[in-house]
């Protein structure tokens, strides 16, 4: 009798704690969903780093701090589903540099953008991101060795990183996610839809049902 | 043998046991439900408060099965030093105690109500109630052991 009251209470507690998680999460998502509607604009800046062509149906923004190990992770899968649909997935970027002193490597990163070679430092930081990210503290300093043999003007780089404009756009890119209620990395949402959960397999699942749809 | 919830004015030891090892849990659930689910980071006194906390479910249940009256022995200490804990928290976050004192500084505030329900119920005191609670209890069975 008391072992059956004893078990009944835990897996009560238990189911409780599970279908409160399942509730809270999925109105999140709804809520997510809501406010990214209300925000158009606020996703998509002028100064947002965009891949892919602007034709394209299917829609992603990604909120993304260089210094994110779980951004690094999902980096190949992205870049995986927009070289299988070249034609049919636009991705736009969004800085969110949550971590300590990721905003002077978002600046760099600009600043590379306005000598054309965006994603090529993006995806050199990310490959070296466990040498310039300590204990999660972005380390600017220890950047630029990776930056060898991209054909940066890194002279140039170093001045325009500092112009109050690119400050702005950090400012304007932690508002929005502000404003969108990002506020872990990455966060994803295609043609305006937030993950389900958060997951490989959700932000996949969501890209195939968007595909599906805007391209049966 | 007859539930015990038929004689409410004495309840067993058993009984006391399990209604803390209850208490303890639907605390520690909370307390993953607001940081797991809802994603509220916790400050550094609250993590202290986890510690206190998050074992009582494991210990207070150990005592359970068979009925030991001595888990009050071991439990004891724990939820002392997590009431203390959530009391002082109280004072950091109702301002009785000045910021100054208080260790978190860095990170998540401890001083910053994150929770506040029916404008009134914040965290530290709902820490304060269960741990007074599982207290209480733990106390009522030590006194019914050694009757």
């Amino acid at each position: 009798m008391k072992k059956t009251l004893f078990i009944a209470s835990g897996v009560l507690l238990l189911l409780a704690f599970l279908a409160g998680a399942l509730y809270f999460k999925s109105e999140q998502a709804n809520q997510a969903e809501l406010l990214a509607g209300q925000n158009r604009e606020g996703m998509l800046r002028e100064h947002a780093p965009q891949l892919g062509p602007t034709a394209a149906k299917v829609r992603i923004v990604e909120f993304l701090d260089p210094a994110c190990g779980t951004c690094r992770q999902f980096y190949p899968l992205v870049k995986a589903m927009l070289n299988a649909n070249p034609d049919k997935i636009h991705l736009t970027l969004r800085y969110t540099p949550f971590h300590e002193n990721a905003d002077q490597v978002v600046a760099l990163l600009y600043a590379a953008d306005q000598q054309g070679k965006h994603w090529e430092v993006l995806e050199a930081l990310l490959a070296a991101q466990d040498d310039w990210v300590k204990h999660h503290v972005a380390q600017p300093g220890r950047v630029w060795p990776h930056l060898e043999g991209i054909g940066l003007d890194l002279a140039k780089l170093r001045t325009d990183m500092q112009a109050p404009a690119i400050r702005q756009q950090i400012e304007q890119d932690l508002a929005d996610a502000q404003q969108l209620n990002v506020s872990k990395t990455p966060e994803f949402f295609v043609n305006g839809k937030p993950m389900p959960s958060f997951g490989e397999e959700q932000l996949r699942g969501l890209v195939d049902t968007a595909l599906a749809s805007e391209y049966r | 043998m007859p539930l015990n919830f038929a004689q409410p004015a004495h309840p067993s030891g058993w009984t006391l046991v399990f209604l803390a090892w209850l208490l303890a849990s639907v605390a520690t659930l909370g307390a993953l439900f607001l940081g797991e689910v809802m994603g509220y980071t916790p400050c550094v006194l609250c993590w202290y408060q986890r510690i206190a906390m998050f074992p009582l479910v494991l210990i207070l249940a150990a005592g359970l099965f068979p009925y030991d009256p001595r888990v009050t022995r071991y439990a004891l200490p724990l939820a002392l030093v997590g009431w203390a804990l959530a009391l002082f928290h109280w004072g950091v976050a109702s301002g009785l105690i000045p910021e100054q004192i208080a260790p978190c500084s860095k990170g998540v505030p401890c001083a910053v109500e994150q929770v506040v329900w029916f404008g009134f119920l914040t965290l530290p005191m709902l820490s304060v109630a269960a741990f007074s609670g599982i207290i209480a209890l733990l106390l009522l069975t030590h006194y019914k052991a050694s009757q």
